[in-house]
Order: structure tokens, then sequence, then C-alpha cells
């Protein structure tokens, strides 16, 4: 079986800070991480691969420094990686992503697309499914349990808002991944030297056959007007109120809301 | 090609929608009224799919459509999204609409991008407003605003080359404020004759496992942090008078004050409640970033520096121990008063 798992690498947006000065937010010194969906990913194709004697294709398409993460991955137990990187491809939007990422993937054999269900710094949920949609397969979003692989087909646990579902899909399908579905291995030095010694290609936009009209920031039916930090509103701030006074103000804002 | 109307998808289970859907339609209207100074043709389209659901669409009238697509199929009666995809997407071909809104739900995440990769659109994830082309430029161009970076970061998408500009939009965030009971609309059907059978099999529904309260759909919380630390009671009294529920930081839950199940945070749930009164909690970004759209928020913190405050409506610094017995009283007072 061959698995090809989508991964980002992103910015630790816990850590991020803003300038309070500028408004804007501050990239530098900011660590970057596997997408913590994707990572649940990257485990579950692990997991697969033990079972059932798969072989792991890592993909991303991001800047050069994303291969630091492809090589983690690598050192996870992944066979291979790809990195899909290119001036041309920057500020692609979720379709443009999707339509690069299905370009190239048409190229490799795969039977099962693993991704995460979203990125922490986008958090749109949109390149999963519109890259299964490019390649006229079956997609589920929001896994949180593979149950099996039998015949051909994927069991799993998709997460509704107030219940789950247990769906059997055929292969090839998308499945994207949720972070709480597993705990992620550790890894040790054996991983870390090991990663070096695997296949990691560079994919640039002259690799693919796509017109340059349908990649990054041009190719991109979605534009972003403006962006602009949350401003928050400095509410009132009481002081030296005694408790009584102070349980008299929050009940005076309560009453508005009690049925 | 000329497009019009703005199109919503009304989300159903058993012909019951998903609040969201109301929330859209207001929103769409409002959108609509502003388009029609210029484009008078324009109009609010509500997309229903499902089996048995026609007699629903008198709903979706009274909360602002003034038509209603129905495609009904017993194909449809179950969510799937290879069929949803072929459908709407075959409805956007044949109407052309301008615009495409559906809630940001987890039926609606699956589907929307699906649809937009199907057409050819863009999609912006996640709304949480929507206003028209505020330059006057393009009069029916959509400026929408979603967050990004963890809510850091505030972003305004358009889509100014693809139709129909497509978005989801987050469920709570929207008013549904439109309601004309009795208004009624005409009602378009829409063809389905696909009898091949879906190829995703759905086996089995599993209600998700709950110890206890939805947090996530209370409208008031009374949540507590470690300051509150062996007097969680005090929380409960006040949120039980007031029909509101308890949750808790993640410093509470590690040190056993409350389940797992009630942590509001990053690492916890996400809670958008009309009131949230934050009671001892120091407000690090992991918490805030699970509660800080809540539409009021009440803050109690001894240290006048918590960060809590940043976010809040309300801040008061005191001490919660203090301050929850007093309102618990004052709660009791303005009951007695509304009953007298």
């Amino acid at each position: 079986m061959n698995i090809v798992l989508l991964v980002k690498q992103v910015p630790d947006t816990t850590e991020m800070k803003i300038d309070k000065v500028t408004g804007t937010l501050i990239r530098t010194g900011v660590p970057t991480i596997i997408n913590p969906d994707d990572l649940a990913a990257v485990e579950e194709a692990l997991i697969l691969k033990e079972k059932y004697d798969a072989r792991i294709t890592i993909v991303t398409m991001g800047p050069p420094q994303a291969e630091e993460m492809l090589r983690e991955i690598l050192g996870r137990g992944a066979d291979e990686a790809y990195l899909l990187s290119d001036a041309r491809f920057a500020g692609a939007d979720t379709w443009a992503t999707s339509t690069t990422l299905a370009a190239f993937l048409k190229t490799l054999p795969y039977d099962l697309i693993l991704a995460g269900r979203q990125a922490i710094d986008g958090d749109t949920a949109q390149v999963g499914p519109q890259t299964a949609e490019k390649l006229h397969i079956l997609q589920v979003t929001y896994v949180e349990e593979i149950i099996k692989l039998e015949n051909g087909r994927m069991i799993v646990k998709k997460a509704y808002e107030t219940f789950s579902e247990i769906l059997e899909v055929p292969l090839p399908c998308l499945l994207t991944t949720l972070n709480t579905m597993n705990q992620p291995r550790g890894m040790n030095v054996y991983d870390a030297w090991r990663a070096y010694q695997k296949p990691l290609t560079k994919i640039t936009f002259d690799d693919l056959d796509l017109p340059l009209s349908q990649v990054g920031l041009k190719g991109s039916p979605t534009q972003v007007k403006k962006t602009f930090t949350r401003t928050i509103q400095a509410g009132s701030l009481n002081e030296n109120l005694s408790s009584r006074d102070a349980a008299k103000l929050i009940a005076s804002t309560l009453k508005a809301y009690m049925e | 090609m000329v497009t019009k109307d703005i199109y919503v998808f009304a989300q159903q289970t058993d012909s019951v929608f998903e609040n969201v859907v109301f929330e859209l339609l207001s929103e769409a209207r409002k959108l609509c009224d502003t388009i029609r100074s210029s484009r008078p043709d324009f109009n609010v389209v509500a997309v229903l799919l499902g089996h048995h659901v026609k007699a629903s669409a008198n709903a979706l009238f009274e909360h602002g459509a003034d038509q209603v697509i129905v495609c009904d199929h017993k194909s449809l009666a179950h969510y799937s999204t290879e069929k949803y995809t072929d459908v709407v997407s075959r409805i956007i071909t044949t109407y052309h609409p301008d615009s495409l809104l559906i809630g940001a739900t987890v039926v609606g995440r699956d589907l929307a991008p699906r649809i937009a990769a199907r057409v050819d659109t863009g999609l912006t994830a996640d709304a949480t407003k929507i206003e028209i082309d505020p330059t006057g430029e393009h009069p029916t161009q959509l400026w929408i605003t979603r967050p990004a970076f963890g809510g850091n970061l505030f972003g305004t998408i358009v889509c100014p080359n693809h139709r129909p500009q497509m978005s989801t939009i987050r469920p709570n965030v929207l008013d549904s404020d439109f309601f004309q009971h009795g208004r009624t609309g005409e009602i378009i059907e829409f063809g389905f004759e696909d009898e091949t059978e879906t190829l995703v099999k759905f086996l089995q529904r599993i209600p998700k496992e709950e110890h206890g309260v939805n947090i996530a759909k209370a409208r008031i919380i009374f949540s507590g942090g470690r300051g509150m630390s062996g007097h969680f009671d005090l929380l409960e009294e006040c949120a039980r008078s007031v029909g509101g529920v308890v949750a808790a930081s993640r410093g509470a839950v590690d040190m056993g004050e409350a389940p797992k199940d009630v942590q509001v945070g990053q690492t916890g749930k996400t809670v958008r409640p009309t009131l949230y009164i934050a009671c001892g909690i120091s407000g690090a970004v992991q918490h805030t970033a699970g509660m800080d759209k809540s539409e009021y928020i009440i803050a109690i913190n001894k240290d006048p520096q918590a960060a809590i405050f940043s976010v809040a409506t309300l801040g008061i610094v005191g001490d919660a121990l203090e301050i929850l017995p007093h309102l618990a009283e004052e709660i009791r007072k303005l009951q007695q008063h509304s009953e007298s």
C-alpha cells in the first residue's frame, strides 16, 4: 500500500506576538512546528505501515526551510519526501495550493492520502478536500479514529459537533485527521541520523504539468484585501470596589442575560 | 456570464435546520437589500437538499429567503460529500449565483471546499464578518473577514474574478434577527436523477461521550481558575441560579477542580456564550483563545495586571471568593423582584 502524507510546516501560533507600534505580527523568533493535525496523520501513517506494510511518501509545499520538517518525518519512519518549493508558488490560496499539490500527486502512486484537518496558521481546512476533488477521489474529513483497513476499504470514525459516525470508504481516498486521535511517538538519535539517508526531492513549477496562471498568488481566486490585528476593546476596569458593590455591578450586567 | 443572487446552503437534519442557516439568511437579507439599490434583480435564495424536506421551506422564507431551491431525493436523506457536492455544483452551473454562503459546521467545512474546487471559484473559510465592498466600486463584491494565526490576525478576503463568491461562516457570530411570520416565497424544484449508490457508506452513528454539561452550547458560563481552588461550589451556585454552566481553566482542571470536559482554551473547548464570567483566571493566551469571542466578558481577578482584563468587557479587581457570595445574593434579589 502506498500512503501519501500531506503536511505543512507552520509557525507556532501560541508563541506569536503582535508589534504594538505597527500592529503587525512579529514572525521573527517564532518557532516553526509540524502542524498538529498533520502530526496525527504522520503517526497514523506509521501505525498503518506497521500493520499493512505500507510505503510512506511525504509531500509538502512551502519555503526551502520546510526541508527540516521533512527530515524529521523521515526520521520518524517515512520513506521518501518531496518538497514543492518555488517562488512562483508563493501566495497561493487553497484553490491554487490544491491545484499544485494535485498536479504533483497525479505523478505518484497512492492508495491513501492522509492530511491534517487544518493548519493552525490559516485554519481553513480546505486544502485536503480541494486536493481530493482535483484528484477525483473520495474523502472523509475530521477523522478521529482509523479503525481498520479491510478488503481495500478504510473503516473510520468521523467527528461531528455532537456525535460521531462510523464510515466505510473504499481506496483510493483522502482522509483528514484530528490531532486528538493519537499520541505521536518520540524521536531518538538513530532516527535523526536515518532521516538523512532517505531520498528528499525538490520539485519546482517546471516539473509540473500546469499553466502558470493556476499557481501562486496570481493563480488564486481569492485575494487578501487587507490584514489587521485584533483591537482589544479596552473594557472598563474597576478597582477599589467593595465586594458588595462589585457584586452589584456584575448583577446589573447579568440581569440583561437572565431568562 | 451575468451572475445574480445570494445563495445560502440550508443545512438540516430531519427537517431541523442548523441555527447558522437562519444567521446566514438574516445576513444575506441585509446584504441583498443593500445590493438591490444597484441590482434590484438580486434575491436571497436558500438551497435545500434532503428527503421529504419541502415542507420545511416555509421556515426559510420566514427567515429571509425569497426563493428556495429544493432538491428532494432519497440519496440526499443523509449528508454525503459526493452527492451533496454533485447537486450543489449542478445548481451553481444551472443558475449562476453571485455568492454562496455556507455555515462553517463540520458538514459545511467538508462540503464547501469540495464545491469550490469543482466549480473553480474562491472560498473563504470560517468568516466572522461579511460586508459589501465599502469603497462602492464593486456594488456586488463581498468583503469577507476572517481570523488567522490562531486569532492573532484578521484578513479581509475578496474574490474579484470568479463566481460564485463562496464563504463558510462561523456559527454563533452573526445575528439571526430577521423573522416575518407567514412570509412566503417561490419554491423551485431541482431534479436529481442519479440512482448510483453512495460510495462512502454510513455504518453507524455514535453519540459523543458526555460526562456532564455541554459548555460549547451554554449561554452563560461561570468559569473558574486556580484562584477558585476549593470553592467551585460558589461558581455552581451562581451558574445554576441563572441557568448557566460552570467551566474551568486548564490550571483548575489540572488541579482536579473540574473535569476535562469543561476545560476552556486551546487544549480544551472553544466557547462563545453571550456572557462569560472569568473568576480567578489569569488569562494566558491558552485560555483566552477558547473564550475571547464570547459576547460579553466579565473578569474578576485580584491582580490588576492580569492578562484576562485585556479581553474583558467589564473588569473587576477583587477577590472572586468574596464577591461571588454577594453576587449569589444579588441574583436572588433580582429573581424575587421579577417574580413579584
